[in-house]
């Protein structure tokens, strides 16, 4: 293994090994047929949401920017077929909340007319600069889950030097295998979108770190990456969390990211496959990222499959093509079950970051008995992959003793959900964690808020107090002035 | 209700199943002490349960909770059970009765219920029956097997349960190793002597006087194997407790073996592997941090030696495990693990300097 001769053991302390589910590893990838009608959220990453730049009414074309990115940290949406807007409104997010928000709702009119693209005739050899543009420009984002606006992952290299790209082909999320068919069918395009982001970095060296349980997928990345010297693909344990940054980074390197810093500060950067797909098909073919594959599966589907699908598509047409339900689901998720959100309904679109559509049976889903004491078994402990001591910060979130969890290290949480999965007592760790964090954030904004105003009031306090004095030594300085005058009439008097 | 929040699925665990799993590895050596013992040790197991499961229900009663899903989890009879283990084998009904309604009424139900309690129940109820009750809590009956000869039948078995127990044959009963040797030490003899007729063998398949669970030393770790492998407990705790009391009896042995008892008699004797495996491991009063763990069960072997050593009772399990329970907060917040991506103190890992910086440096270049 190379470089990897150096260091002792490929893993992470902790973590679990759920039920893999991998049964629909050996479907080949399909295109999902156009639905009638398609629902692209403004807000589809991590940052600001994007902002319209088509009219009501307008007909665009495939690839077609149809929002553009809003301030600060955000990413543009284009249009994955040709056809009519129809509409720009509320419209369920595919979010925990299941709160509406703005979407742009195309009508497709079936000729799938693309736009006029202008290739560069060879994307290696365009400037990192410019590779991180056009991928900033195809609205492509971290595609693991995340949806990270990849480009501004792309550009932190500038300032730090970057010495190792991963590329996550890790996939530790039960029943998921996007990822897995890609890599095993398209291997080729993902190198050539690996090169680029390596490219776009500036890192020497590539780790594509793939798990075990996908030797087909090693096997076919394998034999892609002979021809590049610096590319090495590194097998690693099956374990969840392993897809998680700091976890692939700690396995793979032996390297710790210090805690409120980035990869990038120890000169590491993390991608996904799926991105370096988007990548290079955006730098290759100038498509912008306006489709995804999304793994369909979970006990209560009738035929799962692996699905390439326009943005925007609703899950209800998903869930349809792979033939309904053939039982009742209990939950409905999108993404796996260890990280994903639970689905009200099937009326939410697939968006950049869907990797799953998953249909759970109630006896997949587990034992849904209500929470116990805690015995203090300790299975938590031994399974957070970041060192914590769940069962105590969990503790003090119920006694409402948010300061007392955090300096047990409540912001170090990943929310990875290994103690939830494995307590006894079915305590919803993870859940009560997350509620903690937003509680903090809560009472941060609101201490920075009677912070602010206490300034505010002090100001305007030292304002008047300085006004008053002003006034005040304007008027001596007037008495003072008279009185001078006054004087030097009476001196004039007198010498008169 | 649960929240529908992630993860969604769930690992094939329960408080319950954890429970029975124990249960499951006392069985073989209990049903050697049963064997062993006859029909009082069984009845004293069944009383014991009897209270405990009495007085579990009474409490969960009178707390307004839900008697049935908490009675079923296994708990209090795992409790019942190892306290009964602890106890000499004839002790008459009523030590059982107090002693079971003791561990769970005042051991667990008034620290709030399961997982709330400081101190292990077993022991507590145990330490509470032997300052009150010296006399019964220290005779010890020879081993007379089911069916032989010398064994109570049945019937004769109820005398002896409900009459006085071990005390109504007291030409029978005798101390037990440990017991007989601290005797004979404190009356100027040196071991050679006080050994004698009291081959280690005895000991080692629990043929020897003694608590009704401390038995057979081969069962107790078949059963202490299991639970490691079945990942029902940890290694740490069961090890750390048996080098910490073996550890210095080795040592004190090889410099002075007239006087002071060497490992395999400090192992084979007393509770000290029931201990190891089967009390110092409950989760509900030992430490949750992996070094903790460690401390804790270095302490409990400590504390054992140092008792049957030097203390003024023969064995010493039930206070080693109350003293180091009585320690597990202060380690557990002392012995913290160190948080992925900072010191041990909290402070964020520094790469810019140091040996890290180094090694950073030579991951930076891929140099070997």
């Amino acid at each position: 293994m190379g470089v990897f001769s150096v260091f002792k053991r490929i893993g992470f302390p902790g973590g679990v090994h759920p039920d893999e589910q991998k049964i629909s590893n050996n479907l080949p990838i399909r295109p999902l047929p156009m639905p009638r009608r398609l629902y692209l959220p403004l807000q589809q990453h991590i940052g600001s949401p994007a902002e319209p730049v088509i009219a009501l009414g307008a007909r665009v074309l495939r690839g077609q920017l149809l929002a553009r990115p809003g301030s600060g940290l955000s990413a543009p949406i284009h249009a994955p077929t040709s056809g009519r807007i129809i509409a720009i409104e509320p419209f369920t997010a595919p979010h925990p909340s299941g709160l509406p928000i703005d979407t742009i709702i195309l009508e497709p009119d079936g000729h799938d007319e693309p736009c006029d693209v202008v290739l560069p005739i060879d994307p290696m050899a365009l400037e990192p600069e410019v590779i991180a543009a056009k991928v900033g420009e195809a609205g492509i984002v971290g595609m693991g889950g995340a949806a990270f606006p990849a480009a501004v992952k792309l550009n932190l290299g500038a300032g730090r030097p970057i010495h190792t790209l991963i590329i996550n082909g890790g996939e530790c999320e039960p029943y998921l295998t996007c990822d897995d068919r890609l890599m095993r069918e398209r291997p080729e395009t993902v190198l050539e979108g690996i090169r680029l982001m390596q490219r776009a970095i500036g890192a020497w060296r590539v780790l594509i770190a793939i798990e075990a349980n996908k030797p087909q997928a090693i096997a076919a990345i394998e034999a892609a990456a002979i021809p590049f010297t610096g590319v090495q693909v590194v097998k690693v344990p099956t374990r969840y969390p392993m897809g998680s940054e700091k976890q692939m980074i700690q396995a793979l390197l032996g390297l710790e990211v210090p805690a409120g810093k980035l990869g990038a500060d120890i000169g590491v950067i993390v991608h996904n496959v799926a991105t370096a797909h988007a990548v290079q098909q955006a730098l290759r073919h100038g498509r912008p990222l306006t489709s995804r594959i999304v793994t369909v599966s979970g006990g209560a589907i009738a035929k799962p499959a692996n699905l390439e699908v326009p943005l925007g598509t609703l899950a209800s047409e998903l869930v349809a093509f792979c033939g309904g339900f053939k039982r009742e689901p209990t939950r409905l998720l999108l993404g796996g079950p260890m990280m994903g959100h639970a689905l009200h309904h099937l009326d939410v679109p697939i968006v950049k970051g869907s990797n799953g559509l998953l249909a759970l049976s109630a006896e997949e889903v587990g034992h849904e008995s209500s929470e116990r004491p805690c015995i203090r078994c300790s299975r938590c402990v031994e399974a957070c992959p970041l060192g914590l001591l769940p069962l105590e910060m969990a503790a003090r979130v119920r006694s409402g003793d948010m300061d007392g969890a955090a300096d047990y290290g409540l912001g170090d949480c990943i929310s990875c959900g290994s103690c939830s999965y494995t307590c006894p007592a079915d305590i919803p760790l993870t859940h009560y964690f997350n509620y903690a964090k937003g509680e903090l954030v809560r009472r941060r904004q609101e201490k920075a808020k009677s912070e602010e105003t206490r300034a505010l009031a002090q100001a305007r306090q030292a304002r008047m107090e300085r006004l008053a004095a002003e006034k005040k030594a304007k008027a001596a300085q007037r008495k003072a002035e008279r009185e001078a005058k006054r004087k030097a009439e009476r001196e004039g008097e007198k010498s008169a | 209700m649960m929240p529908i929040a992630s993860p969604h699925t769930h690992a094939p665990a329960s408080v319950r199943r954890v429970m029975l799993e124990v249960l499951l590895a006392l069985l073989p050596a209990t049903a050697f002490a049963v064997y062993q013992f006859g029909w009082p040790a069984l009845y004293l197991l069944i009383i014991t349960s009897a209270f405990a499961l009495f007085g579990e229900a009474l409490s969960l009663r009178l707390a307004g909770r839900p008697v049935g899903s908490s009675l079923n989890d296994g708990s209090a009879l795992l409790t019942a059970w190892l306290l009964a283990l602890s106890l000499p084998p004839w002790a008459p009904w009523w030590i059982g009765a107090i002693g079971g309604l003791f561990a769970i009424v005042v051991g667990k139900q008034v620290f709030g219920g399961i997982g709330q309690n400081i101190f292990n129940p077993a022991m507590l109820a145990r330490v509470a029956l032997l300052i009150s009750f010296p006399l019964e809590m220290t005779l010890w009956t020879p081993p007379q097997p089911l069916f032989s000869a010398t064994a109570p039948g049945p019937i004769d078995a109820l005398a002896i349960t409900f009459g006085g127990g071990a005390a109504m044959i007291d030409a029978i009963s005798g101390a037990s190793l440990l017991g007989h040797v601290k005797t004979e030490l404190g009356r100027g003899l040196e071991l050679g002597a006080a050994l004698q007729g009291q081959p280690i063998t005895d000991s080692l398949y629990g043929t020897a006087r003694g608590s009704l669970g401390e038995g057979s030393a081969p069962l107790l770790l078949i059963g202490g194997i299991y639970l490691i492998a079945r990942g029902i407990i940890g290694w740490a705790i069961p090890l750390a407790v048996i080098a910490g009391a073996l550890l210095p009896a080795l040592l004190l042995n090889l410099i002075d073996p007239e006087h002071y008892l060497g490992p395999l008699h400090h192992l084979f004797s007393g509770a000290l592997l029931l201990s190891a495996f089967f009390i110092a491991t409950d989760p509900v009063g030992s430490p949750a941090t992996p070094r903790g763990r460690i401390l804790f069960g270095a302490g409990i072997g400590l504390l054992i030696y140092i008792i049957r050593t030097w203390g003024g009772f023969p064995e010493g399990a039930a206070f080693a495990v109350l003293l180091m329970n009585s320690a597990t907060p202060l380690i557990d917040h002392y012995l913290r693990p160190r948080i992925y991506g900072r010191e041990r103190g909290g402070e964020p890992l520094d790469y810019s300097q140091g040996r890290r910086a180094a090694r950073l440096e030579r991951i930076r270049r891929g140099d070997k």
